[in-house]
């Protein structure tokens, strides 16, 4: 790679206006080509096989395309496929994550931006200590936390409840939650809430009237940032929802790997595709700002 | 000063269900898991003290030293492998291409999903019998062999694999960033003495950029420690426990094999792995300021 590299940059070291067709752009185009190859056949594969009847899949290879596709298996997936002898579709999980989802994005991000709020507009005496204690619990394990966590969720009766599974997801995201927040508040001139103060605003009436309005883009940011992290996360639900509340990963996991009689590949891959398919909606549509929602979110989970 | 008081009293207010949530859940649970680690606990917690009992079990656990042993064989490919394609495919990038928003576009999509979705689609590509090695075998090529998801030797380099397809778009992204943001004056200067790019990107700009990498190495080692929903889905640990790692140890020592002992222990093992990999970080910020 590194003569690849090499003839690259040499082409375009005086960043020239123009391209020129040297064979140093030659290769870093087949690398970057390559590389594409690399991240979309995976889930190209899965989608391929997911518009195939079960007769081709077992004829042909993973890279036939299909003859007469079809989704089938998509429909099949989300009305009868089968977590052991429950077949009632990949949908249960469907809408056991957004009752999860709506709940603790809303909660985590609103109670996050007033704690961020008042620990950049409000400070006092250790609200710093605060910060600090909160980003560091986000590099514990949830290993490390998780079955103390589970005896404290039964002893006040929120074990395997969807409340329960709320509440652990807004526990979870608010220390980096808080910090994106408290970062974003930091920024705004301190001017603005003594002027705001002297007309007699207090608190949440700053919060609300003058802060929330400005903080569109930031919002935008977490709103990402949880709706794509509380809708795949697995492992949290799997231990903390409970049996009748499984999100959407932990039953995609289930149907796979239960096997009672023959395996329908096409509905196991309709199925991850479904399952798949809400994130990279909001990755698709948000653009530069899951990048930032995603780098800002990075030591989570 | 009636005023400042009140302020603060609001401030402290709203904060105060947090400051409980987070001293009871993180640091009370923290300190729970540690104390039992150190006690007589089986099936159900037992509050009996017995030194390093528990810690003796678990480095005699095969188990757990594969586990352990694991964790850096993923860590240490899995930091190496993202960070090079990464931050290849970002001086790649940054050098004027054309459909530069597709390229980025696909090398970042697999982060939007779950790794229980990325797992599933990697077991099924890497499977023996129905992905790449009888697609291979069927163009003719009858002796292709490429069996590590079920060979106990190479299971662990298929989670390698998956998890480098995942997180080297992020890697890119930061890179990226971090190389855009390169000073106009300092490849004026590389041009001045003619350095040419290749050298300009290894000698100056890429060590510019190390505060970054440090970031992206922090970023990468959390997520070898916790990893547990990939190595579910593409492996389940498997074949045997050969593709184990401690953090799917301590879930199956708690919730299917009962060992709460145990389980303490060996998150109390992650969490010092947590340390060893954050204590470096925090020195050099430290040092920085």
């Amino acid at each position: 790679m590194s003569v690849a590299v090499e003839h690259v940059a040499v082409a375009s070291a005086p960043r020239p206006k123009g391209f020129q067709i040297t064979p140093g752009r030659i290769g870093l185009y087949a690398f970057l080509i390559i590389s594409a190859l690399f991240f979309l056949i995976p889930l190209l594969i899965v989608f391929n096989t997911s518009l195939k009847p079960m007769d081709e899949i077992r004829a042909g290879d993973i890279f036939d395309l299909p003859i007469d596709p079809s989704f089938a298996a998509w429909a099949e997936a989300w009305t009868s496929a089968c977590t052991g002898r429950n077949c009632e579709g990949i949908r249960v999980g469907f809408w056991n994550s957004v009752k999860i989802l709506v709940p603790s994005v809303i909660f985590s991000i609103l109670i996050a931006a007033i704690n961020g709020y008042a620990l950049a507009q409000w400070r006092f005496k250790g609200s710093e200590l605060i910060l600090g204690a909160l980003m560091l619990g986000a590099f514990i394990p949830y290993q490390v936390i998780l079955y103390p966590m589970v005896r404290i969720l039964s002893t006040v009766g929120l074990y395997g409840s969807l409340p329960g599974i709320i509440v652990v997801h807004i526990i979870f995201g608010l220390p980096v939650l808080t910090l994106i927040f408290r970062n974003f508040y930091s920024g705004i001139p301190i001017e603005l809430i003594k002027a705001a103060r002297i007309d007699g605003a207090g608190f949440f009436r700053i919060f609300f009237s003058i802060m929330l309005p400005m903080s569109t883009n930031i919002l935008i940011v977490a709103l990402i940032l949880q709706v794509t992290g509380i809708w795949n996360d697995y492992l949290l639900g799997l231990i903390f929802a409970g049996r009748e509340n499984l999100p959407m990963t932990v039953q995609l996991n289930n149907i796979v790997g239960s096997v009672t009689g023959e395996r329908t590949f096409n509905v196991d891959m309709a199925a991850t595709m479904l399952t798949a398919l809400p994130p990279l909606i909001v990755y698709f549509l948000s653009g530069r700002y899951f990048v930032r929602g995603i780098t800002a979110g990075a030591v989570k989970g | 000063m009636v005023g400042t008081l009140g302020r603060n009293l609001t401030s402290k207010a709203v904060l105060t269900p947090t400051i409980i949530a987070m001293t009871v859940c993180f640091y009370g649970c923290m300190a729970w898991t540690i104390y039992v680690s150190f006690t007589r606990s089986g099936m159900l917690p037992n509050y009996e003290l017995v030194g390093l009992a528990q810690y003796d079990r678990l480095w005699g656990d095969n188990r757990w030293h594969v586990s352990f042993a694991n964790m850096f064989i993923f860590g240490v490919l899995f930091i190496t492998g993202a960070l090079a394609l990464g931050t290849l495919l970002a001086v790649l990038i940054d050098t004027k291409v054309r459909m530069e928003g597709a390229f980025r576009t696909i090398f970042l999509y697999p982060l939007s999903m779950s790794f229980i979705v990325t797992g599933l689609a990697w077991r099924w590509f890497l499977d023996p019998t129905d992905g790449l090695q009888s697609f291979v075998r069927s163009l003719g090529w009858e002796t292709f062999e490429f069996d590590w998801l079920v060979n106990r030797d190479m299971a662990i380099y298929t989670i390698v694999i998956a998890a480098i397809w995942q997180g080297s778009g992020l890697i890119m992204a930061i890179m990226l960033a971090g190389l855009r943001s390169i000073d106009r004056d300092v490849w004026k200067a590389t041009k001045m003495d003619g350095i040419p790019t290749w050298r300009a990107y290894l000698s100056v700009i890429l060590p510019q950029l190390q505060p970054l990498v440090i970031t992206c190495v922090v970023l990468l080692a959390i997520t070898v420690v916790k990893s547990f929903d990939l190595v579910v889905a593409l492996t389940n640990g498997g074949p045997g426990f050969s593709s184990d790692l401690p953090a799917k140890f301590v879930v199956d020592a708690a919730f299917e094999r009962a060992n709460i002992g145990q389980a303490s222990a060996a998150a109390v093992m992650m969490l010092m792995a947590v340390v060893a990999a954050l204590a470096p970080y925090f020195y050099l910020v430290r040092r920085r300021s």
